[in-house]
This record gives C-alpha cells, sequence and structure tokens, in this order.
C-alpha cells in the first residue's frame, strides 16, 4: 500500500487508533467495568473514539447543510450515529462509523488503483524533442516544435510529434498505440507517428503536424472525452441516484415515526431507520457502472482499438450485422497483377510489351503492370503512344504496332481475342494484329479478413455484407473468398446510404449494425450505421472524425475482439447493478422487519461497493491482444 | 473559452456529477463537465468574464465536497 496519498494514510491511522480504542471499550463494557458508572459518562467515553473516526464527517455534514445539501450521505452517516447513541447503542454507533470509513478507504484507494492502471495505459505522452536548431541540438517542450522543424529521435525514445523520417533507419515500436507487438521498419520517406517508441537507430525526421494535432494529443483527447458519452445503463444510474436517497431517506424517517407513535417502541423503530440511513447512498453503483465502461474502453485502447464513449461499447455488445466496405476494408486497396495468361508466347514476354506500353502512365493499373515485370523499362523503345478513352492505347515497340486495353479495343481493331470472365480488370494485349494475352489485376484479400468473418460469427453476427463500387463478378469473388452472406455491386457511393438505412429498417429495437470502412468516402455511412468502425490507418484525420471506433492497425481481427471486450463489460456491469441493488433492498426490507442490524447495512453500504469495484476492475483485464 | 482542470481529491462519483450540475447552472457557463475517473474539469465560459466565473466554479466546488482542490 505505498502509494496512498496523504489523505487515504491520515485515515488509515485514525482507522488504526480508533479500532484499538474501540476493541479496549468493548472489553470493558463486556467486563462490567463501565457498569457502576453514570449513562451520561459511558456516553463520553464513547464519544471519543466516535470523534477521532467522524470528525470529518461531522464537519462535511454541518458544511453541507449550511449550503442545503440535506440528502448528504455525511448527513445520512451523522444522523444514523447519532440516533443510536440516543438509543443507548454506543459499540454500534462508533463501529458503523469505522466501517464507514474502512469501506471509503478501501474504496478510494481501489478507485485510485484503477484509474492509474487505465492511465497507464494512456502512458503515451512524450515528454520532450530534441530539435536541431541552427545545427545546434536542443531538447524542448514538444508543445514549442513547429511544423517543419528537424526533430532527431534516439533508440528508446517516444516519437514526440508526427513526422516524416529524413535521415536514418530504424525500427518502431508501435504496441502503445496499436497494440501490435511486432515492430515496424521505417526508414527516410516513411510517416512515424507520435507516441510510438522507436526501437533501434537514430533518425532524423521533420515535424508535420504541431502537438496540438499530433496523433498522441488527438487520441488522448478522444479517451479522456469518452467518459462524457454515456451509454444508456449509466444515463439510468444516474437518473437512478438522483431519486434513491430522498426516496430512502423518507422511508427512514416514516419507518421511525409511525410504528413508534403506534406501539411506542421509539429505541427498536428508530434502529430500525438507521439501517435505512446507512444504506441510503446509491455510491455502489455511481462508482462502479462508470468505472466497468472505463474498464472496458481502457482494454481495447490497450489492443489498439479507440471507442469514442461507453453508448458506443454497449451499441457494439448488440450488433448483429455487420457491413464491410470492400476497398481498403477487406481487400488490401492495393492492385496487383494476379493472373498473366499469356497466348502464343511466354508470360514474359507479355508482361515486357504491357510493362513498354504502359511506360508513360501513373494509373495504379499501369503501375502494376510495371511493378509485376520488374525490370527497367527502356522507354527509348516505346513511340507514338496513343489513348483512346475507355478502351486502351496504342503505341508502337520496337518499331511494332501494340494494342493494350480492354475487350472492346481488341473487337474495334479485329483481333482474335479470348473474352476471359473473371473478378479483377483484365488488360488484353496484341502485337502486330496477333493476340499476345491478357494479364488480370485485382485487389487482393487483407491477412486475416477471413478470420476476422469467422470470429464476428463466433461473437454473436448473424449477417454480414459487403458493399463495393466494383463490378459484379469482382464482388461475387470477394464474398465467396471470405464467406460473407450478402454483397451489393456496382454501387455509387450515395447508393450505399440507402442499402444500410434498408438494413437498418429491417432490424428489430435490440440489433446494431455496424459499418465498417476505412473512413474516408464513408463519413455518411460510418454516421448513419448504429456503429460505425473506421480504419484508422495511423491517424487519418477523416477516420478519427467521422467514425465511433477506430480500429488502429486496420486489422479486421479487432473487430470480433472490441465486441468481446464490449460484451464482457456489459455483463459485468449488469453483475454489479443486480448485486448492488439485490443485496441493497434485501437488507432494507430485513432492517424494515428488524432482522438486519446496523453492521449488515454498513456491509450492503460499503462492503457492496467495494466488492462492485472490484468486478468492474475486471473489465480493464482483457485477453485481447493485438 | 474551454479550459481545462485538474481536480485532486475528488473521492466521490455522486459528488462530480452533483459539481457537474452545479458548475453547468452558473451564468455564463455554456458547457462543464467533470470526470472522476480522469480527475479533470472542463469548463466552456464567455471568455471576458472567465476569472469571474472560475470562482463561482470553486464556489460550488467547495460546496458539494470541501476537500476537492481545483488545481490552476
Amino acid at each position: 500500500m505505498g502509494s496512498l496519498t496523504k489523505k487515504q494514510k491520515n485515515t488509515l491511522l485514525r482507522i488504526i487508533v480508533t479500532f484499538v480504542l474501540f476493541v479496549i471499550l468493548m472489553v470493558c463494557e463486556h467486563t462490567g467495568v463501565f457498569a457502576p458508572l453514570p449513562w451520561w459518562a459511558v456516553t463520553l467515553i464513547f464519544l471519543v473514539p466516535y470523534a477521532v473516526i467522524g470528525y470529518d464527517i461531522i464537519i462535511k455534514a454541518g458544511k453541507n447543510i449550511s449550503h442545503g445539501q440535506v440528502f448528504d450521505e455525511n448527513f445520512l452517516m451523522l444522523v444514523a450515529t447519532v440516533a443510536a447513541f440516543c438509543i443507548g447503542e454506543y459499540s454500534e454507533a462508533v463501529a458503523v462509523m469505522l466501517f464507514y470509513q474502512v469501506g471509503e478507504l478501501f474504496q478510494s484507494y481501489a478507485v485510485g488503483k484503477a484509474r492509474s492502471s487505465i492511465t497507464d495505459l494512456m502512458n503515451i505522452v512524450p515528454e520532450y524533442a530534441n530539435v536541431e536548431w541552427e545545427n545546434e541540438v536542443r531538447q524542448v517542450d514538444p508543445d514549442d516544435v513547429e511544423v517543419g522543424d528537424t526533430i532527431i529521435i534516439k533508440p528508446g525514445e517516444r516519437i514526440p510529434l508526427d513526422a516524416v523520417i529524413t535521415e536514418g533507419e530504424t525500427m518502431i515500436d508501435t504496441a502503445a498505440l496499436t497494440g501490435e507487438s511486432v515492430p515496424r521498419r521505417a526508414a527516410a520517406g516513411d510517416e512515424v507517428i507520435s507516441g510510438c517508441i522507436n526501437g533501434s537507430g537514430t533518425v532524423k525526421a521533420r515535424v508535420t503536424k504541431a502537438f496540438e494535432d499530433s496523433t498522441v494529443t488527438r487520441i488522448l483527447e478522444l479517451v479522456e472525452n469518452a467518459g462524457s458519452k454515456k451509454a444508456r445503463v449509466e444515463n439510468f444510474i444516474t437518473r437512478f441516484a438522483k431519486y434513491y436517497t430522498p426516496v430512502v431517506t423518507i422511508c427512514a424517517l416514516i419507518l421511525a415515526v409511525i410504528p413508534s407513535l403506534l406501539t411506542g417502541e421509539w429505541s427498536e423503530w428508530i434502529a430500525r431507520a438507521c439501517t435505512f440511513l446507512v444504506i441510503s447512498c446509491p455510491c455502489a453503483l455511481v462508482i462502479s457502472v462508470p468505472l466497468g465502461f472505463f474498464g472496458g474502453i481502457g482494454a481495447a485502447s490497450k489492443a489498439g482499438i479507440l471507442v469514442k464513449g461507453g453508448n458506443y461499447l454497449e451499441a457494439v455488445s448488440g450488433i448483429t450485422s455487420v457491413v464491410f466496405d470492400k476497398t481498403g476494408t477487406l481487400t488490401k486497396g492495393e492492385f496487383r497483377v494476379n493472373k498473366v495468361q499469356p497466348a502464343g508466347c511466354t508470360e514474359e514476354e507479355l508482361l515486357e510489351t504491357a510493362a513498354h506500353a504502359e511506360c508513360f502512365s501513373d494509373h495504379p493499373i499501369a503501375v502494376s503492370i510495371r511493378e509485376a515485370y520488374g525490370k527497367p523499362v527502356n522507354s527509348a523503345r516505346v513511340a507514338e503512344a496513343k489513348e483512346t478513352a475507355g478502351h486502351g492505347i496504342s503505341v508502337l515497340i520496337d518499331g511494332k504496332p501494340v494494342l493494350l486495353g480492354n475487350f472492346k479495343l481488341m473487337q474495334v481493331n479485329g483481333i482474335a481475342a479470348k473474352e476471359l470472365d473473371c473478378a479483377g480488370t483484365a488488360v488484353y494485349a496484341a502485337r502486330d494484329g496477333v493476340f499476345l494475352g491478357t494479364i488480370v489485376i485485382s485487389d487482393s484479400i487483407k491477412d486475416g479478413s477471413p478470420e476476422a468473418i469467422k470470429a464476428l460469427k463466433a461473437a454473436g453476427v448473424k449477417k454480414t455484407v459487403m458493399l463495393t463500387g466494383d463490378r459484379r463478378a469482382e464482388a461475387d469473388s470477394v464474398s465467396a473468398q471470405l464467406g460473407i452472406d450478402e454483397h451489393y455491386s456496382d454501387l455509387l457511393p450515395a447508393d450505399k446510404v440507402g442499402i444500410v438505412e434498408k438494413l437498418l429498417s429491417g432490424n428489430t429495437k435490440t440489433d446494431r449494425l455496424a459499418f465498417v470502412g476505412d473512413g474516408i468516402n464513408d463519413a455518411p455511412v460510418l454516421a448513419r450505421a448504429d456503429v460505425g468502425i473506421a480504419m484508422g490507418s495511423m491517424g487519418s484525420d477523416a477516420a478519427i472524425e467521422a467514425a465511433d471506433i477506430v480500429i488502429m492497425d486496420d486489422d479486421l481481427r479487432k473487430i470480433p475482439a472490441v465486441m468481446r471486450i464490449a460484451a464482457k463489460t456489459m455483463r459485468i456491469v449488469r453483475e454489479n447493478i443486480v448485486f448492488a441493488l439485490g443485496v441493497k433492498f434485501a437488507v432494507l426490507i430485513l432492517g424494515a422487519l428488524g432482522i438486519a442490524n446496523m453492521w449488515l447495512a454498513v456491509f450492503a453500504d460499503v462492503g457492496v461497493a467495494v466488492i462492485a469495484i472490484l468486478n468492474s476492475m475486471r473489465t480493464l483485464r482483457s485477453k485481447e491482444k493485438a | 473559452m474551454k479550459k481545462k482542470f485538474k481536480l485532486e481529491d475528488l473521492d466521490c462519483a455522486n459528488c462530480a456529477q452533483k459539481m457537474e450540475d452545479a458548475i453547468k447552472n452558473i451564468p455564463g457557463v455554456s458547457d462543464a463537465s467533470v470526470n472522476f475517473m480522469m480527475q479533470k474539469m472542463t469548463i466552456e465560459a464567455d471568455d471576458d468574464r472567465f476569472d469571474d466565473i472560475m470562482k463561482q466554479v470553486v464556489a460550488e466546488c467547495n460546496k458539494v465536497e470541501p476537500e476537492c482542490r481545483i488545481l490552476m
């Protein structure tokens, strides 16, 4: 218990002193030492430990009354214990105060512990930056560095600002942000993200974003603000807490007065009313429910998933359908030559011809063909390049006419080509009027996508849907490979919102629909879905803004992971609500019947709070790794 | 203007909620939040009266939880 605050240490000392005094007094009482003393003397003796343990509560209660805060737990504790004194239950009065303080101390310690373990997760703030100013390196606050400055990042240091490496090469540990434990290589020209740790080499980098706009600041703000977006359960608890204390207090008053007037047994009914007052604080719920959500959000961010609020965590636990955008989400969004089908020449020859024909183009298809060829292209061999819109190009290579384009281009030029029906984009080539073959270019499926779809099903998702602007054949192929239930192809960006709305209208009240996209063209759909999940691409502004949940490393397997975290969080929160309310109501009833005493009431108050807090802290411990 | 403050010895979640409600009711405050978990308070209020409003905020916080201090 080395991490106690000053206030906590003070309370602990008072608890020990009171406990010792209390034991001595109990022994005296039971051995009859107090028997010859008059009642006022005994009261005075018991008032000593009572004052030691409860003076701050008495002062607070007094202050709050003067501010008009009647239903304050301190005041209610005071009333309960004073009433106990009045009816001669001295030891009970001291004990209630003592155990109340023990519980409060433990509660405060547990909350502090939970808080620090969450802030440790969020411990990604860089403390300084090494800036090169006029050939001199100075250590400054990251806040003072400007865009365009050159910073030097040494091995083991935290990257202070978003930057682009200009010199050097290193391995970067992104675990704090993405949960990914394998370091990433980064060399000159690569972007590095603030908050990550530089592994092996010293690098120079040019700052691209000021500290307040950098990834690390934005993530922290996002997590800190997550608490203000409350889940429905949290709002329910807040409203409940407002009414609970006054209602219980009024019940206590009724219990103390009415039966006493009827039976005349004032002390018996006042004792029962005291148990009510002790249980009148809704602390167990008010602390443990938000703590549970906070822990769940913390566990998710540890795994590289940013959840923007408790309400989204609640929604995630009810996801029954997941809609994916195809390109960049299920697939890598990079075009690659997937198939080379020569007709009457070698693969090499076909690629060489195509690469040369495309040598002046920057189109993704041209780039991917040149990449597949893999050898330098000699543009001097190419002449008279002409582009026919919507068909392709015609060029002279080594003086021979070459055609490269879609099937129509072949038809128009009367070339006997065989049409290929497959997923992806087919590029047909001909030389000297003779068909050379076909090159198929397609996007490849992201690693982990098939497992992610399977895991989603296991986590309770009933329907998976894929939306794409691509052609039917392409969509069929991808969705069959991944095992997706439904897909819609040939969509314009605006059509996606329509389809999501149609799917939403088919859902019942408890069903939740998630949309997963890369966050760039999808902002309206991300906003329309119950839960918008964006592929963060490590700091894409549009994605972080638009989505409710951001997957930092674009790994789809994080979606089933966040669903498991959400389910666990919701289960723990519900357990706490049922447990705390159950115990409180049970003790209230037993108290009214005269079965439960003050001791049990103290347990129902602080004991339950501590148990609920400990239970909530389990949300932090998550098995989910990157 | 929006400003953040760190809080010390804010020990009860119920009080945090009460503080938030009380601060929101101060004239000139457009938005406020008291984050029990992060022990932080965010206040959005009129620029020219900010110091004045902060005095009221401190008074309100003292009423709810005398032990809680606002670090400014």
